[in-house]
């Protein structure tokens, strides 16, 4: 069974002339658990939108979007943010560390709405992650590359299913690229997560066993590359 | 990481702006609990600080500078009164205990205050409390030259037992001024809490006839300190009668403590000032919470953001925020306390010093519970906004 299944999801957004536009307009797609995919897209393929829509932040219009059984578009926006905290990791192109909080604390608040947090496993986390030693480290005082290393394992602290990788490497130098993906998918094996990894970095295609390309996925972003969409 | 710790790092992230508003919570806490605790306090000490007299007759004057000149030692004597005068109203039969008091000079700047030695060995100054002299010493006799010494100035000029001194003429401290004549001081009393503390007490006939006083006014005294007989409650309405509607030469104050309190009743256009200030600082320091989250808001949207995808529901994000203003209030009241601790005992330690009134800041006032919570629903209040702006905050638009 597909940890995660997508059938004939619609998500549209007004138009500056009025209207709605389709950013996103996906028949089928499935992933395995344990899976990696790299989704692969230009700008404005709706790429953020659809990871959006299966972490439930972004509500579709039309269409189901079912993960581990539960079909995420028919939950109460209480029920998909409790569904976020417990299956869902998420890693982000800007990190989005918060500056507030210790190295340590960031990989907790990674866990802490769903089943809690526990400071051994965030510690184990970033000894993965090779900043054992740097936990009490605040953001700032940190390198784009260990930035997006704490990221990595605050997506994996509440144990998901499925972790969405959001150009995670597009901020970083080729050498801090290859290590944080190398990380995200180690990781992810290791901890029998599905990866659904967003990147338009053609370099990547060897390093995922499945590749799709969002304008082939999605009918919306076709549209788009062909002049019909938004962008 | 519970809400209440995302709300510490929260403040702990805007620092300054923080220590800002808590300091703003806390001088206006500070300020409702001193405008209305503490002056609630002073009224009710100085009122009950009346020596455990219920009426002074003093010369013809007012009734305040008579009470402040002969309960309180303040202010000056608005003249004499005959030695006859005080000799007849003893006779009073509702007139349980009468005790005549003179002053008019000083020792370096303390006021002596004569009188006769049963005011300090028979007379309660309040319930079931009587002048003790400490270890050591003994209260004066009549016609020495023998001096008792309130607490508050044996402990400020070092006064002891054997000392001696000139007294100086007038209330004000003036060193050319000074009496040949010598006391010697012979006890100290132990501390009253009341401005019995801070005067030096000699016999009545020493300042009568002390080197350079009037001899016409030998047997002269300043006023007569009346305690009334128990159930004697007409005997104030029949004094006031005769010596203040009938008479024209002496004024009695009656009830000696109503007049203090009448005073305090003048003043009150002052405390309306404080009040409103204090009403001021409390919606700025209101005001400042609300615009230091409301205006962070923006930059913390993505923090928000962030929160939220990362599984925090809605309601959370607005605690958190909420929080943060409770949290601020919190910090500002518990300042706050301490701010009025430190002002009641500076101020206390002042009112004793010039009037021997002790105060007590913590005296159980309901000042002391309102002020505090009326700070804190301000803080709520204030928080409302900010957190409702949390609340509504646009997730996606806002993931950088």
């Amino acid at each position: 069974m597909a940890l995660l299944s997508i059938r004939d999801l619609v998500k549209g957004y007004p138009s500056e002339w009025g209207g709605l536009v389709d950013v996103v307009n996906i028949t089928a797609f499935e992933l395995q658990p344990g899976e990696q995919v790299l989704l692969q897209g230009e700008s404005g393929s709706g790429k953020s939108t659809l990871l959006n829509l299966i972490a439930g932040i972004v509500v579709a219009d039309s269409g189901e979007i079912v993960l581990s059984g539960e079909n995420i578009i028919s939950l109460s926006e209480s029920a998909r943010d409790t569904h976020r905290a417990r299956s869902l990791g998420y890693v982000f192109q800007n990190f989005n560390l918060l500056n507030g909080y210790s190295c340590l604390e960031n990989v907790e608040l990674g866990m802490s709405f769903g089943a809690g947090a526990d400071r051994d496993y965030a510690l184990q986390l970033l000894a993965r992650v090779g900043l054992a030693n740097r936990h009490n480290y605040r953001p700032d005082q940190l390198s784009q590359g260990q930035k997006q290393r704490v990221a990595i394992a605050r997506a994996l602290a509440n144990r998901p299913k499925l972790v969405l990788a959001d150009e995670p490497t597009g901020n970083l130098d080729p050498t801090n690229a290859a290590i944080a993906l190398e990380l995200i998918q180690s990781l992810c094996r290791e901890n029998g997560a599905a990866l659904l990894f967003v990147s338009h970095d053609p370099q990547l295609l060897s390093k995922f066993g499945r590749f799709i390309d969002l304008a082939e996925l999605n009918q919306a972003a076709c549209l788009s590359s062909k002049g019909g969409g938004i962008e | 990481m519970s809400p209440v710790a995302m709300a510490f790092r929260g403040v702990r992230e805007r620092r300054v702006s923080s220590i800002i508003t808590i300091l703003a919570v806390a001088l206006a806490c500070s300020l409702l609990m001193l405008v209305w605790a503490f002056k609630k306090e002073a009224e009710q000490s100085f009122a009950g600080a009346n020596g455990g007299f219920d009426a002074v007759l003093g010369p013809r004057g007012s009734k305040l500078q008579i009470v402040l000149n002969a309960l309180y030692h303040l202010d000056e004597s608005p003249g004499l009164m005959k030695w006859k005068d005080f000799e007849q109203l003893t006779k009073y039969p509702a007139i349980e205990a009468a005790y005549p008091i003179a002053v008019g000079d000083n020792y370096r700047g303390y006021r002596l205050v004569g009188t006769v030695s049963d005011y300090l060995s028979k007379h309660s100054y309040a319930e079931d409390r009587n002048f003790e002299v400490e270890e050591g010493g003994t209260l004066f006799e009549e016609k020495s030259m023998n001096a008792v010494v309130g607490n508050l100035v044996a402990r400020r000029l070092g006064m002891e037992v054997g000392d001696t001194f000139h007294p100086y003429h007038g209330l004000i401290y003036n060193e050319s001024a000074k009496h040949e004549e010598i006391y010697t001081v012979t006890g100290i009393l132990k501390p009253t809490g009341t401005p019995a503390d801070k005067v030096i007490w000699i016999p009545i006939s020493g300042i009568q006839t002390m080197s350079g006083h009037d001899p016409k006014a030998a047997t002269d005294i300043s006023a007569a300190l009346l305690k009334f007989k128990q159930g004697a409650n007409m005997a104030g309405f029949q004094l006031d009668m005769l010596y203040n509607k009938q008479g024209n030469r002496l004024t009695l104050a009656w009830p000696a403590n109503r007049t203090i309190v009448q005073f305090f009743d003048k003043i009150s256009w002052f405390d309306k000032i404080l009040q409103a200030v204090a009403a001021l600082v409390a919606i700025i320091a209101g005001g400042s919470i609300l615009a230091i989250l409301y205006n962070t808001m923006n930059e913390r949207k993505r923090d928000i953001a962030v929160l939220r995808a990362l599984g925090a529901k809605r309601f959370t994000v607005f605690t958190i925020s909420l929080l943060e203003a409770v949290g601020m209030t919190l910090a500002g009241v518990v300042a706050g306390f301490v701010v009025y601790s430190v002002l009641g005992f500076a101020i206390g330690e002042v009112v004793q010093r010039e009037t021997g009134v002790l105060l007590n800041p913590f005296t159980g006032n309901a000042a002391m519970i309102w002020a505090p919570l009326g700070m804190l629903g301000i803080g709520v209040l204030s928080g409302l906004l900010p957190s409702l702006k949390a609340y509504r905050t646009d997730v996606s638009k806002n993931l950088s």
